[in-house]
């Protein structure tokens, strides 16, 4: 028993979408996760509550609406069109654009419960110690808060890895461009070969404990040497 | 050479309203009740509190001025807080290199080496913050401030998170930064031990703003204000090191109202010192014992009595123009029929060498 090509396919599409969307939602969320920690605005609730959403709707809703937004009569997938692209549905960007919305919080409230972890003493410290605004940002928040970047980047790959509800609804499932691991593995079942199914159920099932466990084991480290 | 502050902050809860004028050398000590805005002030002086429409200069340089705001990492000071706050993911000596790193190398006054052997940590520089003590915390959070080679050195009651066994630890390198380095402090205390030990001068704070400033050694022994009303009422006398005594191991000390004979202290001839003493150990005789063994008597001239408490009064003596504190009962001194302008002499029981 072994992975035939289109397993092996998926298993890439799978880790670039994976890599790609922690990738974007780590550059985009750091800056939106550190506003959410240290903002005073009166509304920042109804942000917060807008970035959980994905954590409770169900993927199909997401998904839907996201069909709705990126396919050719849609504003993102017609604004591509006229730049002279694709329709964004059935293609890998629209699964990284679904895929950042997919897994948003599981970036950013690690990210922005760790920088609120901080507080503002150390922040005080180092500009009395001369430091400016950016320069405390990259040399105190963020060290500070690296057991909530390990946190956002494993549980922002892995759960990019774990979906399915939002892929099938805007990806499809076209071999070797949207097929990732979590559909192949529908598909086998539909087929009923048990076996292939077994193979990448296990490997996942490996996979994302392998990943817990890293988070939790350096996590453990972090909080031992900083109390 | 001065500082002057100028800061109107109106909170729910609070509301500071300051004008402040101290001398811009030695150690000026905020002091007051909890709650009264000495550290909302010190945090305006750094910048960390931004109170519209201040003022702040120190010593000709304007920090904050109508709509000029110089940011706290533009402002030459140094702070230390209440809890030592070292990085935690930083050992000592990158701590010690942090602000070090962000000022000009001409600016660099204060050598790294000389912050570290000041505060006695060298021993403790590959540790992480949290091998240490908190004693020892506090002496790296100290030297950390002092590396940036501040002109203005800000400390937010440094001392009240130890116990006092710490206290004690930390007190004779806050005395030696006093003595060695000519930074001036703003030192925030609630503890009359820690001012009469550091200030030269001393501005008292009081429901958001300050109610008296001036020399240490006038604030307490003014009697319209609240320090000489307690029950731990005390004179500061700056006194000279004139002469010992090898037979006897005594030291004297010479001051504008004579000399004090205190136990032996190895201190050259010339060392200017600060002597504490207690007005409760202070009598009044109206003629010179000669036959007691207080070794410490002066003649004097009553300046002023208020009543402290129902019992007791306070006198206030002149020794050589020298003010004195004196705490008697009232019996006493209606037998000795005191009023302002007599002459007497003041016995000291016991005198107290500070530094």
């Amino acid at each position: 028993m072994s992975l035939d090509e289109a397993d092996i396919a998926a298993l890439f599409v799978t880790l670039k979408l994976a890599g790609l969307t922690t990738l974007i939602l780590l550059l985009l969320g750091t800056p939106l996760a550190w506003w959410l920690a240290r903002s005073k605005w009166r509304y920042k609730f109804l942000l917060e509550a807008l970035i959980a959403l994905p954590l409770v709707l169900p993927p199909t809703v997401l998904g839907f609406y996201l069909l709705i937004t990126l396919g050719p009569n849609g504003p993102l997938g017609s604004l591509s069109q006229a730049l002279g692209g694709p329709s964004l549905a059935f293609t890998f960007t629209g699964l990284v654009i679904g895929s950042v919305f997919y897994s948003m919080p599981f970036v950013i409230q690690p990210l922005q419960n760790a920088f609120a972890a901080i507080g503002s003493r150390p922040l005080e410290v180092a500009a009395t110690l001369r430091a400016s605004p950016l320069d405390r940002f990259f040399t105190i928040a963020v060290p500070l808060a690296r057991s909530g970047f390990l946190t956002a980047t494993v549980l922002g790959f892995a759960h990019t890895i774990g979906e399915f509800g939002v892929v099938l609804m805007i990806g499809g499932n076209i071999p070797g461009e949207t097929q990732v691991l979590s559909i192949a593995i529908y598909d086998h079942v539909e087929a009923l070969e048990y076996g292939q199914a077994h193979l990448l159920s296990g490997g996942l099932l490996l996979l994302s404990f392998l990943m817990l466990i890293l988070v939790y084991a350096v996590n453990r480290r972090f909080s031992l040497v900083q109390q | 050479m001065t500082i002057q502050a100028r800061f109107e902050l109106h909170k729910e809860d609070f509301s500071l309203d300051v004008d402040l004028h101290i001398p811009a050398r030695g150690v000026t000590a905020l002091f007051g009740p909890s709650g009264c805005g000495k550290t909302t002030l010190l945090r305006a002086i750094a910048g960390l509190e931004h109170c519209p429409q201040g003022f702040l200069q120190i010593d000709g340089m304007c920090w904050q001025k109508e709509k000029l705001f110089v940011p706290p990492h533009q402002r030459s000071l140094g702070y230390v807080f209440q809890e030592a706050s070292l990085f935690p993911h930083l050992n000592v000596r990158h701590n010690l290199e942090y602000g070090l790193k962000r000022v000009p190398v001409a600016e660099r006054r204060v050598p790294l080496d000389r912050a570290i052997e000041l505060l006695g940590i060298s021993p403790l520089l590959a540790r992480k913050p949290h091998k240490l003590s908190g004693g020892e915390r506090q002496r790296v959070a100290i030297a950390r401030a002092l590396a940036v080679s501040p002109r203005l050195m800000l400390m937010d009651e440094p001392l009240a998170a130890l116990d006092l066994a710490r206290k004690q630890e930390i007190f004779p390198y806050l005395e030696s930064l006093h003595r060695e380095l000519d930074i001036p402090v703003i030192y925030v205390s609630h503890s009359p031990d820690e001012v009469a030990r550091l200030a030269d001068h001393l501005v008292l704070m009081e429901a958001g703003g300050i109610s008296a400033s001036g020399p240490i050694t006038d604030m307490l022994t003014r009697l319209d204000l609240p320090l000489s009303q307690g029950g731990d009422a005390e004179t500061l006398i700056e006194a000279t090191v004139s002469e010992h005594d090898e037979v006897y191991k005594l030291t004297y000390l010479d001051f504008p109202g004579g000399r004090f004979t205190v136990a032996y202290k190895d201190l050259p001839v010339g060392t200017k010192v600060r002597l504490r003493i207690i007005a409760r150990d202070v009598s009044i005789t109206l003629e010179h014992q000669s036959n007691t063994s207080i070794l410490n008597i002066f003649p004097a001239t009553v300046d002023k009595i208020v009543p402290a408490g129902s019992a007791q009064v306070t006198v206030r003596l002149l020794a050589g123009n020298v003010p004195i504190l004196s705490r008697i009962t009232r019996k006493s001194a209606a037998l000795l029929d005191l009023t302002p302008g007599k002459a007497v002499y003041a016995q000291a029981k016991s005198v107290a060498l500070l530094a």
